[in-house]
């Protein structure tokens, strides 16, 4: 246990009587880059100010290094936030604005200059200090935005989708940057996106939420290959998502078509969501797979092709190297190991999903 | 770029037309006025007849009574700037329409009122000596016309000073306490320099008219207190000396136009910085 | 709670300063029910001074002639003022400070300055009477239609006209189809400020107007030494209360419905 730096325990928050956070508990380790990863409105950002001080919590507690945080005011917590729009003083330079915070815990002098030196280093802004903040791009505010909070080197940095408003490239570029900074102050991070590739890029663990409730924790790698719901699946990576019959053990029914997979445990012919990644579909000659289809759509994407094949009433997403022409027929096909069965949802605040498959 | 709107800068000359027509072509007028004696001789005694003594005391009531007046209103309006975005209050529009509405009665029925609640007898005291605190009388006194002038422009402090307040993201508020800042260092190093700009026309709009209001001073102040405004309005309306009352006004503007100049500067500069940002 | 109570703390202020705010308007509505024609003493309800305003000639000519004042000076500085914003916010840099310059003359200068510039000019070339009031109040309103419209013409988007003008549409359509439309709030504040404004005058009014032509404020004015007639009260609070009453309804969804707090995103 000496690990963890926080713990969450029980939130509920709700706003004009909507519930944004419903019971929510979560651990975050010492120098864990932690994702809170969702569509907007899943309570991810409520959640994060919540861990900022900015919003009380309806019950539950809030435990930094085993103290109950939960009513302590944000000035008072070793936490500080990089905000969405930055959030840099707009009437003082850069260097006044990252010395902000030392300046208000009276620190000498040199110190602070040394400090804000160091900060502007650590970001890649060396000289920029005499600079007003106005006068620089959204990724260089962005930079100062961090150094401010680093600055103060507290012990956990919260991050509300602080790329959010940048183009794509300065986007990579800024993933890139922020992982060599959690590398080189070696912090806590906790990051809130609802961009599934920039959660995946970086994060040691993914938060997947949605609906106020966490829908599955984990590294990158088991949220992608394994996701426990449809939901999930469907908000992480593309997926074709269809309805099936488990028919027996590593049996599954498919519009009508008997597939082979690897899943176990399910009651003979409960109703179940299959789950395939577009990538793992594999297209052949006719005859040659599981299911045959038509060619419906082909667009080039550069890296690949991403292509439609209707097959029955069901129009699969298949992300392959080679083209297939549009109106051929072809055969598509699977290895059984990269089909995931997934039971349905029974909860009400799963149901949305439901209607997607 | 603008291919349909190149020319829409035409769209302005009316009002350049009237601009100059009926504001700068009568400060000219009233200036030659003011540079002219009876005999139509050109003359600086009537704009230097703001140092006669009677006419330099009004100027210094004045000045006072707009002074302090000023102070007040930034008194009162910081606290109920941040009570009004701290209560998020209905918007920005409800928080107009409570100021503006009392401009809908007639100010000097409204002053009247208040001569009503400050007399001797008046509804204050009636009040005051119920709680058992006794009477106080101010009515006549500076005091009574300085809550006049107050009462009058307060709402001229407030809107400007309202939006800009409400115009600091509250990303940036929350940015000061995530870094350690308390309330009042909050106020000091972050809302405060940021709603400088609305307190600069705040004070335009405040001191100037406060400086001349004449019926104020009239029906609050019992005819004993005058200010620059009383003046002026007697050389006009009952000495008949054009001349005399054009160069008292002509002498007060030069006090407006170097106030002016001082909040246009500024005005400037923060101009200035917002349009970097983009 | 500290936030509690700094609610509540905040709360007491802005009733506070409400009360300052309305208490001599709540005075008048009271006098305007008062059997006695003196201010100092309540001699019991009436509803005399409503019935007798039906037949004051003099104080109806003289809430005539305000309304006219307010209803075509705010009108035509709308006009002005809206054409004004337009071209200002398309000028380069020197010119665009020249014009604001212009602009807050009037607002920065002092009324009984203003008031007395345009008598002694007016004076040479027209006689003194309702016109020159109207032309001076006019003067004084169109900075405020400029101040209100010029924020709405810099956030405006121009494209939509320039693709308007690509699509088909005359000049004229397309200005009031998709210019007009974006300027909409704009508009309407500036023309409420300049109307408040015309209505609220004194004086400058007063050293305009001349003799015979009377508003409300300068007939209270003439009437302060003999007593006000009660009369007055009344159609103050007459006033009073229909604005109060189309201020509510133009505002009734804003009021009601509170932004929301920020939390949730």
């Amino acid at each position: 246990m000496g690990n963890i730096i926080l713990e969450l325990r029980g939130i509920s928050k709700s706003f004009d009587g909507k519930k944004i956070l419903d019971d929510l508990t979560l651990d975050i380790e010492k120098n864990e880059f932690v994702t809170l990863l969702g569509p907007s409105g899943c309570g991810k950002s409520t959640l994060l100010r919540i861990i900022g001080g900015f919003v009380k919590p309806d019950s539950g507690q809030v435990f930094f290094e085993g103290q109950d945080i939960t009513l302590l005011p944000p000035e008072k917590r070793q936490v500080h936030t990089v905000f969405q729009k930055y959030s840099l003083f707009p009437h003082m330079n850069v260097s006044d604005n990252i010395a902000f915070g030392l300046k208000l815990k009276k620190k000498p002098k040199e110190y602070i200059n040394e400090k804000v030196r160091y900060a502007l280093h650590l970001v890649n802004m060396d000289g920029y200090g005499d600079r007003m903040t106005t006068s620089l791009s959204g990724g260089q505010q962005q930079r100062i935005a961090i150094a401010r909070a680093i600055v103060n080197e507290p012990k956990m940095l919260l991050l509300d989708e602080p790329l959010g408003a940048l183009d794509l490239k300065l986007r990579h570029e800024m993933q890139r940057e922020l992982m060599r900074i959690k590398h080189e102050v070696g912090i806590t991070f906790v990051y809130v996106t609802h961009d599934q590739e920039e959660a995946l890029t970086m994060s040691d663990r993914i938060v997947v939420m949605n609906q106020g409730i966490i829908q599955q924790m984990g590294t990158s790698k088991s949220i992608y290959d394994e996701p426990q719901n449809a939901f999930v699946a469907d908000f992480i990576g593309d997926s074709n998502i269809i309805n099936g019959i488990m028919l027996k053990d590593r049996l599954v029914l498919i519009q009508g078509i008997e597939v082979e997979c690897v899943d176990e445990g399910f009651d003979a012919n409960e109703p179940v969501d299959v789950v395939i990644r577009p990538e793992d579909l594999i297209i052949g000659t006719k005859g040659s797979g599981f299911t045959n289809g038509i060619v419906t759509n082909l667009i080039y994407k550069g890296a690949y092709y991403d292509i439609s094949v209707t097959a029955g009433t069901h129009e699969w997403s298949v992300q392959s190297n080679v083209p297939a022409a549009v109106n051929s027929e072809v055969s598509l096909s699977i290895d059984p190991e990269n089909i995931q069965i997934m039971r349905k949802p029974k909860s009400s605040d799963e149901e949305v999903i439901d209607k997607l498959g | 770029m603008d291919k349909y709107l190149n020319k829409r800068k035409n769209l302005a000359y009316p009002y350049v037309v009237w601009s100059v027509g009926f504001t700068v072509i009568p400060l000219i007028v009233i200036l030659r006025y003011a540079l002219l004696d009876r005999t139509g001789a050109f003359t600086l005694s009537n704009i230097l007849a703001i140092v006669d003594p009677v006419n330099l005391k009004a100027l210094i009531f004045s000045l006072e009574i707009a002074g302090g007046c000023t102070l007040i209103c930034i008194l009162l309006a910081y606290p109920l700037v941040l009570a009004l975005k701290r209560l998020n209050f209905g918007g920005r529009r409800s928080t107009i329409f409570i100021l503006i509405l009392p401009m809908w009665m007639n100010f000097i029925l409204k002053l009247l009122a208040w001569q009503m609640i400050l007399s001797s007898n008046g509804i204050l005291n009636l009040v005051l000596s119920r709680m058992g605190i006794g009477s106080i009388d101010i009515s006549n006194t500076y005091i009574s016309i300085m809550i006049g002038v107050v009462y009058d422009y307060l709402p001229y402090m407030v809107l400007p000073l309202y939006d800009a307040v409400s115009a600091i993201d509250d990303d940036i508020i929350e940015a000061a306490e995530d870094l350690g800042a308390k309330k009042l260092t909050v106020f000091g190093r972050i809302i405060f320099p940021l709603s400088i700009p609305g307190l600069m026309s705040g004070i335009t709009m405040v001191f100037v008219p406060s400086m001349t209001s004449f019926v104020t001073a009239d029906i609050l102040g019992g005819g004993k207190l005058q200010l620059v405004g009383n003046i002026i309005e007697q050389e006009f309306i009952q000495s008949m000396d054009w001349n005399m009352g054009a160069g008292l006004s002509v002498a007060l503007m030069i006090f407006v136009l170097i106030s002016m100049a001082f909040t246009v500067e500024k005005h400037e500069q923060s101009d200035r910085q917002e349009e970097t940002a983009w | 709670m500290v936030d509690k109570l700094t609610d509540f703390i905040s709360r007491f202020y802005v009733a506070i300063i409400a009360v300052f705010l309305y208490a001599p308007i709540a005075v008048l509505i009271v006098l305007s029910f008062n059997k006695s024609r003196s201010r100092v003493v309540w001699e019991g309800f009436t509803l005399d001074w409503y019935i007798s305003l039906i037949h004051n000639r003099q104080i109806q000519s003289a809430l005539m002639t305000t309304l006219a004042l307010a209803f075509l000076s705010a009108f035509i500085s709308l006009i002005i003022g809206t054409a004004a914003a337009l071209g200002i916010s398309s000028m380069k840099r020197r010119s665009h400070r020249t014009m604001m310059v212009l602009t807050n003359i009037p607002m920065l200068n002092a009324d009984i300055v203003t008031g007395i510039a345009l008598m002694l000019w007016m004076i040479q070339f027209m006689p003194l009477g309702f016109n020159s009031v109207l032309l001076s109040h006019i003067t004084f309103n169109i900075p405020y239609v400029i101040l209100a419209v010029l924020p709405k013409v810099k956030m405006m988007n121009l494209s939509i006209y320039n693709a308007g003008r690509d699509l088909g549409a005359g000049p004229l359509r397309a200005f009031f189809m998709l210019i007009l439309p974006q300027l909409k709030d704009g508009m309407l504040s500036g023309f409420f400020m300049a109307f408040t404004m015309s209505m609220d005058d004194f004086v400058i009014t007063y050293f305009t107007k001349g003799a015979g032509v009377n508003t409300l404020s300068t007939m209270i004015y003439g009437e302060i030494r003999k007593g006000i007639k009660p009369e007055m009260y009344a159609l103050s609070t007459i006033i009073f209360t229909v604005v109060f009453g189309v201020l509510l309804v133009a505002n009734g969804n804003t009021i009601g419905t509170k932004e929301r707090k920020r939390g949730y995103e």
